[in-house]
């Protein structure tokens, strides 16, 4: 190859505390050309491009752009070499306009002439073919006028290398075709692009080469047109990884939640679920898998008691075997009924735990409604938090240090055992080992296997595939959030999954009816 | 007739006072800090500016006006500098609770005036004997001629220089948020820091700057009640409410220091509404010196339905920023 590549990264390497989330990678972007990077949740794409736009500094590596080794510690370092990254979330201030947005932190004159702002911006964006007031204010805005607005910006302060860090993730199909058209327009133009994303189809659209990632390795980069849908999963998912989870049989199982129909829009009024409808029993764990943002916080809500539902019902059938429909009731009387959610967001203290307080309070937070009296019982969330650290090895000082000082493995312990400790008849968790390492990963399943052993129902939100294949017994796929298809644990295969994970074709027709 | 004129003239002479607070409370708030320290500025601003008069007039054998209008302006604007400085250094560098900060300012500020009021009153001689004559009577110069006009003269031109620099100060102040880059930055600056940050904005410069320049503000509202309205002497604990409603008349102006004019006479009339409404009761005069809050109730009840997000607070106002809690 002999002109210069727009962007050559060479051996970078990113680790997290004892995560390697980047793994000596190498890759090439071509100057005017679109290239997809692909990867499962957690392979690195972000982390890779966050590098590029100077959020993080790499451990080790190189960064050869337009043929120049370069240093970039800043988002400043990063703009001045003409990188623009447009983040999944928007840094807009909604009560401004798009322009006034757009021309934030620029130098110029201080008097702001705002008409001949106008024009620039509107030449720019009928260059590319965008749909732009820039009298708007954001708060007026769509999500895809506000994608909008962050590429203007962008291009605005003459980016020439664009990373799009999933940006279809909030479109509609109609709006994707727009962007489609736009990020052409700018590759005619000359501009080079990358395009972080995991769904195929649009990779099969839009992308001249596909590089893929796999748990923060770089696998390889194919041209476009010499592969397919089948062989890119392949090389996304990789081979099978044995992890020797110690899985019994179902015992006796029951049916427990029984969710038919389930619709539920999110807060922007696009669907999270779509027809929702599955079992779960007892006895058994459930496995949800799904791209991240496919209904899986949503379906967990639900049968919580904590989602409104725009359709569908829930049916609860205890041991005793007198249904009860879910959909009806409060998120506390569900509880009540012994279905328990626990679900570990990213930053493991947003729900459910209050870093400030110590375990006992935290245990408390379950339980401060018992007793007599206007005075608390203490006693016995003391004994359970003692409980709790000694049966999970928690690393603490005490059972009086503040949650916030605990690691975050410790952290997760002290959530899953308060939920665990109550005895459930239903356990729903999210990413339960999400952050954690191997040894914690495995007691939290030893835990969820002792619960399945006791006849608890348990559905297990997760993340890695491998861990979900050898884990459960059954796995509900989520795709955009429909079903793709509920499969048995034991004979399925890794590559399956993902095939059905990435699928989405059926949903977006069915969207496509809806608008 | 005579005694409309003279209402109008007197509102507009409590308005200034609140004018100053709130137009600098306004520049402040809108890089995100809320200073509860105004009233507290007020009082370190109007005793610095009147310690500097003082020890003036008294170590000068023949003192100038010029001079001595020279010195108590330097005095105050240095002194309430310092105090808006103090609590950005608290605020933003060491990242302290705004609200704490901000009444425990108020607290010394109060304590400052009045400490340092009660001793230069032992030095002149006694409790309100301070007199800085020469000095107070170049803050209450009035334009020759022009204010001699009978009706037009008292309501438009009663009024000496400080009272101009105000309204003058808050429509600059105006121009400067709304049509000016530094204007667009400060509001990224109250509203979202971290993109402002991401923009390439210098979030602590624009956050020291606005809150010290906004107490600079304060501090003049300080000296003008001290040398225009009192004309130059000391009453413990004088301001009464002034440095509170400042800041309420923030939130009736919608952060806006033109809307602040026509909100600080409005205010300014109410706080002396009583005195000019025959045969009121005692109560019924305490009544009436609330009328400024509830018309602030009233306004917070009325933005805070959101019809307009441009109405609404800066955002992030009252949080500290701190560029690695992401």
């Amino acid at each position: 190859m002999n002109e210069t590549a727009a962007i050559e990264l060479k051996n970078v390497s990113k680790r997290f505390g004892s995560i390697q989330a980047n793994d000596h990678v190498s890759l090439t972007l071509r100057k005017g050309e679109i290239l997809s990077i692909l990867g499962e949740n957690g392979s690195g794409k972000t982390t890779l491009m966050n590098m590029l736009s100077g959020i993080y500094f790499p451990d080790e590596g190189e960064i050869f752009v337009n043929g120049k080794e370069v240093t970039i510690r800043s988002p400043k370092d990063s703009h001045a070499l003409g990188i623009g990254m447009i983040h999944q979330h928007f840094k807009l201030i909604p009560i401004l306009t798009a322009a006034q947005n757009i021309i934030l932190g620029l130098p110029g004159p201080q008097r702001l002439d705002m008409k001949k702002i106008d024009a620039n911006i509107n030449a720019l964006t009928k260059k590319y073919g965008f749909e732009m007031d820039p009298e708007q204010r954001i708060y007026d805005m769509s999500v895809s006028q506000k994608q909008t607005v962050e590429i203007v910006k962008v291009l605005y302060r003459g980016a020439d290398i664009l990373i799009l860090d999933e940006p279809t993730a909030v479109l509609t199909p109609q709006e994707t075709e727009r962007l489609f058209d736009v990020l052409r327009n700018m590759k005619s133009a000359g501009k080079s692009i990358i395009i972080i994303t995991h769904k195929l189809n649009e990779v099969m659209e839009i992308s001249d080469r596909v590089a893929v990632l796999r748990k923060g390795k770089y696998i390889a980069t194919v041209d476009t047109k010499d592969t397919d849908e089948m062989k890119l999963t392949e090389m996304m998912v990789g081979e099978k990884i044995s992890l020797d989870i110690d899985r019994i049989p179902p015992v006796d199982p029951e049916k427990r939640i029984d969710v038919q129909h389930l619709t539920v829009r999110n807060h922007e009024g696009v669907y999270a679920l779509q027809d929702v409808s599955f079992t779960a029993n007892s006895g058994e764990i459930l496995g949800v898998a799904g791209i991240s943002g496919s209904g899986q916080k949503e379906l967990l809500e639900s049968i919580a008691g904590l989602q409104r539902i725009e359709s569908g019902k829930i049916y609860y059938t205890p041991k005793d075997g007198k249904t009860v429909a879910l959909d009806t009731m409060r998120a506390r009387q569900i509880y009540a009924l012994n279905i328990h959610l626990s679900f570990v967001p990213e930053d493991r203290l947003g729900m459910g735990l209050v870093g400030t307080m110590d375990i006992t309070d935290n245990m408390m937070l379950r339980s401060y409604k018992n007793g007599n009296g206007p005075l608390t019982d203490r006693k016995a969330p003391r004994e359970l938090a003692e409980r709790v650290v000694d049966k999970l090895e928690v690393n603490t000082p005490g059972i009086t240090t503040p949650i916030r000082n605990l690691s975050g493995g410790n952290v997760q312990k002290v959530l899953v055992g308060r939920e665990i400790a109550s005895s459930p008849a239903v356990l729903m968790m999210a990413y339960p080992v999400r952050g954690l390492d191997i040894n914690s990963s495995f007691l939290i399943y030893h835990l969820l296997g002792e619960q399945k052993k006791r006849g608890c129902c348990v559905i297990c939100v997760g993340e890695d595939l491998d861990v979900l294949l050898q884990l459960c017994d059954r796995i509900l796929v989520l795709s955009e959030g429909t079903v793709a298809g509920v499969v048995d644990a034991r004979t399925t295969t890794k590559e399956t999954l993902g095939a059905m994970m990435t699928s989405g074709k059926h949903v977006q027709e069915g969207r496509k009816a809806d608008v | 007739m005579n005694v409309i004129v003279m209402f109008i003239q007197q509102a507009i002479v409590q308005a200034i006072t609140m004018l100053f607070g709130a137009t600098g409370e306004i520049i402040t708030e809108k890089s995100g800090n809320l200073n509860l320290g105004v009233p507290g500025i007020m009082y370190i601003g109007g005793i610095s500016g009147l310690m500097g008069a003082f020890f003036y007039e008294k170590g000068s054998p023949s003192p100038s006006v010029a001079v001595g209008v020279f010195v108590s302006l330097l005095c105050c604007l240095a002194a309430s500098a310092l105090a808006g400085l103090l609590f950005t250094f608290l605020t933003v560098t060491l990242r302290a609770n705004q609200n704490v900060v901000g009444l425990a300012l108020t607290t010394f500020g109060t304590g400052f005036g009045n400490f340092f009021g009660g001793s230069i009153s032992k030095l002149a001689g006694g409790v309100g004997q301070i007199t800085v004559k020469t000095t107070a009577s170049g803050f209450q110069a009035r334009i020759p001629g022009l204010s001699n006009i009978p009706v037009i003269g008292t309501v438009l031109f009663g009024y000496g220089f400080l009272s101009y620099t105000a309204i003058l100060l808050a429509i600059v102040c105006t121009y400067i948020l709304k049509r000016t880059r530094v204007g667009l930055q400060l509001t990224a600056v109250g509203e979202d820091p971290a993109t402002a940050d991401a923009a390439g904005i210098n979030v602590g410069r624009y956050k020291y700057a606005a809150t010290v320049l906004g107490s600079m503000m304060a501090g003049l509202g300080g000296l003008y009640f001290i040398m225009e309205y009192l004309g130059g002497t000391w009453g413990n604990n004088g301001f009464g409410d002034r440095g509170w409603l400042a800041v309420a008349l923030v939130i009736l102006a919608l952060w806006t220091p033109t809307h602040a004019i026509w909100g600080s006479i409005l205010f300014g009339a109410l706080y002396i509404l009583y005195i000019y409404i025959p045969g009121l009761s005692r109560a019924a005069q305490e009544l009436f010196r609330m009328a400024p809050y509830v018309v602030t109730i009233i306004v917070l009840v009325a933005t805070s339905k959101r019809n307009r997000p441009e109405d609404q607070p800066p955002k992030s106002l009252g949080l500290s920023y701190f560029r690695e809690d992401r």
